[in-house]
């Protein structure tokens, strides 16, 4: 029957407690008691259905019209924004900047942070692992702003400590406008990206790797095995959940970059630095071409979506625990 | 453990402990780069951007104070303070309904809430600007409190609805026989028995909110309420020559997250560790 408790562990306890509860309540009071439950979640719903679900909705409706903002005049255009998508160059090496960015983070705030991590945590003195992980976690601490404007500084031609640093070791040859031409810009973006980002997954991992429980290294080291086939046939099976996670977080987070591209270049020089966010925004807000911006943002939703199921599926079959 | 050192594992470990100290000091030497920076004078920072200050010169700090940076640092943690006990609370509640009260489509409410996972805030941008516009909150201090909020929801009630799930059910029992309320039991029991993971979400949040660039750059644009990450790069754009002023803001921007990092710094790894690995 609809209104019986639940089945639980302690049906019995349950049962003898509500017999005992006065006063005995009628499936009807029940019932409202039920409805009256939801008031729990009606401050969520409402919001995410306002704010969040609503927008996500409209969005697809804006991105079928020509939205002309100074007449207001909006018309109908069914899928021409997506037609003009697949013919701007610009949109396609945006997306392609925003794969080079996840391609780059996999290697360093991924592989690289669990090798890392395994180093750090392979360190006897505790008071050694703490401060490195600490002292690699600092610029994830200070906003994406203050680091891209701080590399911004550093690339600068004129001020800059990479240039100057590079005159002072005799490689005056080297020193360039980093953000200033279309070759480097977009790599002295992502390498600050790295800078900013690597010790956030390197903490993470190391907490993953404390995880493990030490006896499987003492029987490790028992059999001899050295530190680099330990690393690969123990260290990183069993962190194998972290990586997974790390891999989508990363993933989904190339494609929504959008700061430290404002801050450092705002896309371009000559839009070699534009990446789908920056693009979108261009696109929405500086051009007021709406319609089109939508369009953009369509793809990132159905990117982002995309690798989200996917690891929601990746959830469903291995929920690995020690 | 004594291990027995080759002259191969002497080398392997020369080679580590140089590795792992020219990552300190790429790490850190930026960083002291910007705070020396902003001690200097701009002649300074051309001439030779590897020197000390000359004196320690306070006056870009209150420079940049008085050029925006107290207006942005007070919006910062406005939004940052207000969205935080919003959020947490709107949060808290859903958990608690999606897990330990019986209501009617439980499963379809998780799916919704928690759905919004899934969706970057980049997707919903154009409509929530005009929507903003309509309802005249645009460039107000609400558009952020909100945005904040409703966007932050379904990752918080996720990781605190875990933590809650895992409460055994006698809890509920036991307030239920003593004629507790459903209102009572949430905030006198259930809440507190969830305190690890409060702390851990609020962490995640700060963490989050005072760092924001996208919405905060496009909903706001007076000095009066935009947060610290827009304001700086105003403040660039504005006084752009005069770099010290800037370093200065930036150090101050960044200063409060890197000090609540070092001040709890347990609390704090356990926040990102529940944040990603639940």
């Amino acid at each position: 029957m609809l209104l019986t408790q639940q089945s639980r562990p302690v049906e019995g306890a349950t049962a003898a407690i509500t017999a005992v509860a006065p006063p005995p309540r009628t499936p009807r009071r029940r019932g409202t008691r039920r409805l009256l439950g939801l008031a729990w979640i009606l401050p969520a719903v409402v919001v995410l259905a306002v704010f969040v679900y609503l927008p996500l909705v409209q969005n697809l409706g804006f991105s079928t019209l020509e939205w002309d903002i100074y007449s207001g005049s909006q018309e109908f255009i069914g899928l021409d924004n997506y037609a003009k998508l697949v013919g701007d160059p610009i949109f396609w090496s945006s997306l392609g900047n925003n794969v080079l960015y996840a391609v780059v983070s996999l290697v360093f705030q991924v592989f690289g942070a669990i090798v890392l991590a395994a180093i750090i945590e392979g360190i006897r003195s505790d008071r050694w692992r703490r401060s490195l992980r600490a002292i690699y976690f600092v610029p994830s601490a200070i906003s994406l702003t203050v680091a891209g404007l701080l590399f911004y500084f550093i690339y600068e031609p004129n001020l800059g400590m990479l240039n100057s640093a590079l005159d002072a070791i005799g490689l005056s040859a080297w020193a360039q406008p980093w953000l200033g031409q279309e070759s480097t810009a977009m790599i002295a973006i992502i390498v600050m990206s790295q800078w900013q980002g690597f010790g956030y997954s390197t903490l993470l991992f190391a907490v993953a790797i404390q995880r493990i429980p030490s006896e499987l290294y003492e029987a490790a080291s028992i059999d001899g095995i050295g530190p680099i086939r330990r690393f690969f046939t123990l260290t990183l099976p069993l962190v194998r959940e972290m990586t997974g996670l790390m891999v989508i977080v990363t993933i989904t987070g190339a494609f929504q970059v959008f700061n430290e591209v404002m801050v450092m270049t705002s896309g371009g020089p000559n839009n070699s630095t534009q990446v789908l966010g920056t693009w979108l925004y261009r696109n929405g807000f500086v051009r007021n071409d709406f319609g089109y911006a939508a369009a953009i943002a369509t793809v990132i939703f159905i990117i982002t979506l995309g690798i989200a199921l996917v690891q929601l599926w990746l959830n469903r079959r291995r929920r690995v625990e020690w | 453990m004594v291990t027995r050192l080759s002259f191969a594992g002497v080398i392997a470990r020369v080679f580590i402990w140089t590795f792992l100290l020219c990552l300190v000091v790429v790490v850190v030497y930026p960083l002291t780069w910007m705070v020396l920076n902003g001690f200097k004078t701009n002649t300074e920072i051309f001439g030779n951007p590897f020197a000390l200050p000359m004196q320690w010169n306070w006056d870009n700090y209150t420079a940049a104070w008085n050029r925006g940076v107290s207006n942005y640092l007070t919006t910062s943690i406005l939004v940052t303070v207000t969205s935080t006990i919003a959020t947490v609370f709107i949060s808290a509640w859903a958990a608690y309904g999606l897990t330990r009260v019986d209501i009617p489509l439980s499963r379809t409410w998780s799916t919704i809430v928690l759905g919004g996972l899934m969706l970057a805030p980049t997707v919903a941008l154009v409509p929530l600007v005009k929507m903003f516009q309509g309802m005249g909150l645009y460039n107000t201090f609400w558009a952020l409190l909100i945005l904040y909020t409703a966007f932050r929801i379904p990752f918080t009630t996720f990781l605190i609805r875990a933590y809650m799930i895992d409460l055994p059910r006698e809890v509920d029992e036991a307030a239920e026989v003593d004629g507790a309320s459903r209102w009572t039991a949430f905030w006198r029991i259930i809440l507190p028995m969830c305190r690890p993971i409060i702390i851990s979400v609020i962490i995640l949040h700060i963490l989050f909110a005072w760092n924001e660039y996208l919405f905060a750059m496009v909903f706001t644009s007076g000095t009066d309420v935009q947060t610290l990450p827009v304001g700086l790069t105003s403040l660039m754009s504005k006084h752009g020559t005069d770099y010290p002023v800037v370093f200065a803001g930036m150090v101050i921007a960044a200063l409060p997250v890197v000090i609540l990092f070092f001040a709890c710094q347990r609390y704090f790894i356990k926040g990102l560790a529940d944040g990603i690995g639940k």
